[in-house]
């Protein structure tokens, strides 16, 4: 599967829920796709969007939380798995879009090839972890992940495909903020 | 030096309406860390690096909480990244205590050069810093919520050795 379809299948399924995206390919792909007011883009600060989500998720513990993370940013924070594991957040779902690349960067290769990232999340204490390699497993998972107590981790193989002709978020990281922030005011 | 006690300036802060507390200990905050772990009002999250610690003071800001971060001058280089490509471009505040070990050439080998520089990597990333004092604290707090309540931008506090009581 290519990333752009994983994309394409998680979008219809994210309703309202805020979204915190890790930079990169991650953040690019998803805003040329369909930009959400719900979405935090994180553009830079590399390794934080599950820092970031965790935060969200500590603080608004009656809405549903995800983060859109990829497995560079995961591979750079894996003591952050241990931390949402610790605070065991009911209410976060952590998605992975694993390519075993760094894709904005020109396509260097990542360890997740060699090192599972559901299998290390399971063993630091996320209630639940799925892997799918096909698309047609993303939105079963999803929505069994969406549904159970958090937090869990959903994890997506992919193939590099990122076309580096993709635009950049165009919103300043000012509005990025205030409109995120507006998010939980409603 | 006269102590400034754990009590009086987490309560201080609980009343600034700073509720989210996270951070990695140092012996010269582990009073402030311990009243932190009984008291009702606030919550204080372990993080396991300063970086991270920041990124979850982002996530709480975002979602309506007033974040404090405390952590040794050791966690500043961690954190400078996240400082200059998160907070300061997007507006994220967050209110720093961090203790300044090293301070005067006299400490551990591995604080004396940090305790020499920290003060000028703030300066340099544009991040503004005031030394607590006990008798500085009113004065202090108005520069810090100014700048995370109006500028929206990060803002330390610098604890040296002895300002408040330790407990370990």
């Amino acid at each position: 599967m290519k990333g752009t379809e994983a994309f394409q299948e998680l979008l219809p399924l994210l309703g309202e829920v805020p979204v915190v995206h890790a930079n990169g390919y991650i953040c690019r792909e998803s805003f040329s796709l369909k930009d959400r007011e719900e979405n935090f883009y994180m553009i830079g600060s590399m390794g934080l969007a599950s820092s970031i989500g965790l935060g969200v998720a500590l603080c608004q513990p009656n809405r549903k939380v995800v983060v859109l993370d990829g497995d560079g940013n995961v591979l750079m924070a894996m003591g952050t798995l241990a931390m949402i594991a610790a605070e065991a957040p009911k209410n976060l779902l952590h998605v992975v879009i694993d390519n075993e690349v760094y894709e904005s960067t020109g396509r260097q290769r990542s360890i997740s090839h060699a090192v599972p990232l559901e299998q290390v999340a399971k063993s630091a204490g996320y209630r639940q972890t799925i892997r799918v390699d096909k698309r047609e497993e993303i939105k079963p998972a999803f929505e069994k992940l969406m549904n159970s107590e958090g937090p869990v981790f959903l994890l997506i193989k992919v193939v590099p495909c990122f076309d580096s002709k993709t635009g950049r978020v165009t919103h300043t990281p000012e509005e990025i903020t205030e409109r995120f922030m507006k998010t939980f005011k409603r | 030096m006269s102590s400034l006690t754990s009590q009086a300036f987490i309560d201080r802060l609980i009343r600034e309406n700073f509720k989210f507390f996270t951070g990695v200990p140092c012996s010269l905050l582990s009073g402030l860390i311990s009243y932190l772990e009984e008291v009702e009002e606030a919550k204080y999250i372990p993080s396991v690096r300063e970086d991270a610690a920041v990124g979850l003071s982002a996530g709480a800001y975002l979602s309506g909480s007033l974040p404090v971060l405390l952590m040794q001058n050791s966690g500043l280089g961690y954190c400078l990244n996240a400082f200059t490509s998160l907070n300061l471009i997007y507006r994220i505040p967050v209110l720093v205590i961090m203790s300044w070990r090293g301070q005067g050439g006299k400490d551990a080998p591995e604080h004396i050069i940090m305790g020499d520089i920290d003060q000028k990597l703030l300066e340099t990333a544009g991040i503004g810093y005031s030394v607590l004092k006990p008798e500085n604290l009113d004065q202090v707090l108005e520069i810090a919520m100014r700048k995370i309540n109006e500028e929206k931008v990060p803002y330390t506090l610098i604890a040296e050795k002895g300002l408040f009581d330790e407990r370990h």
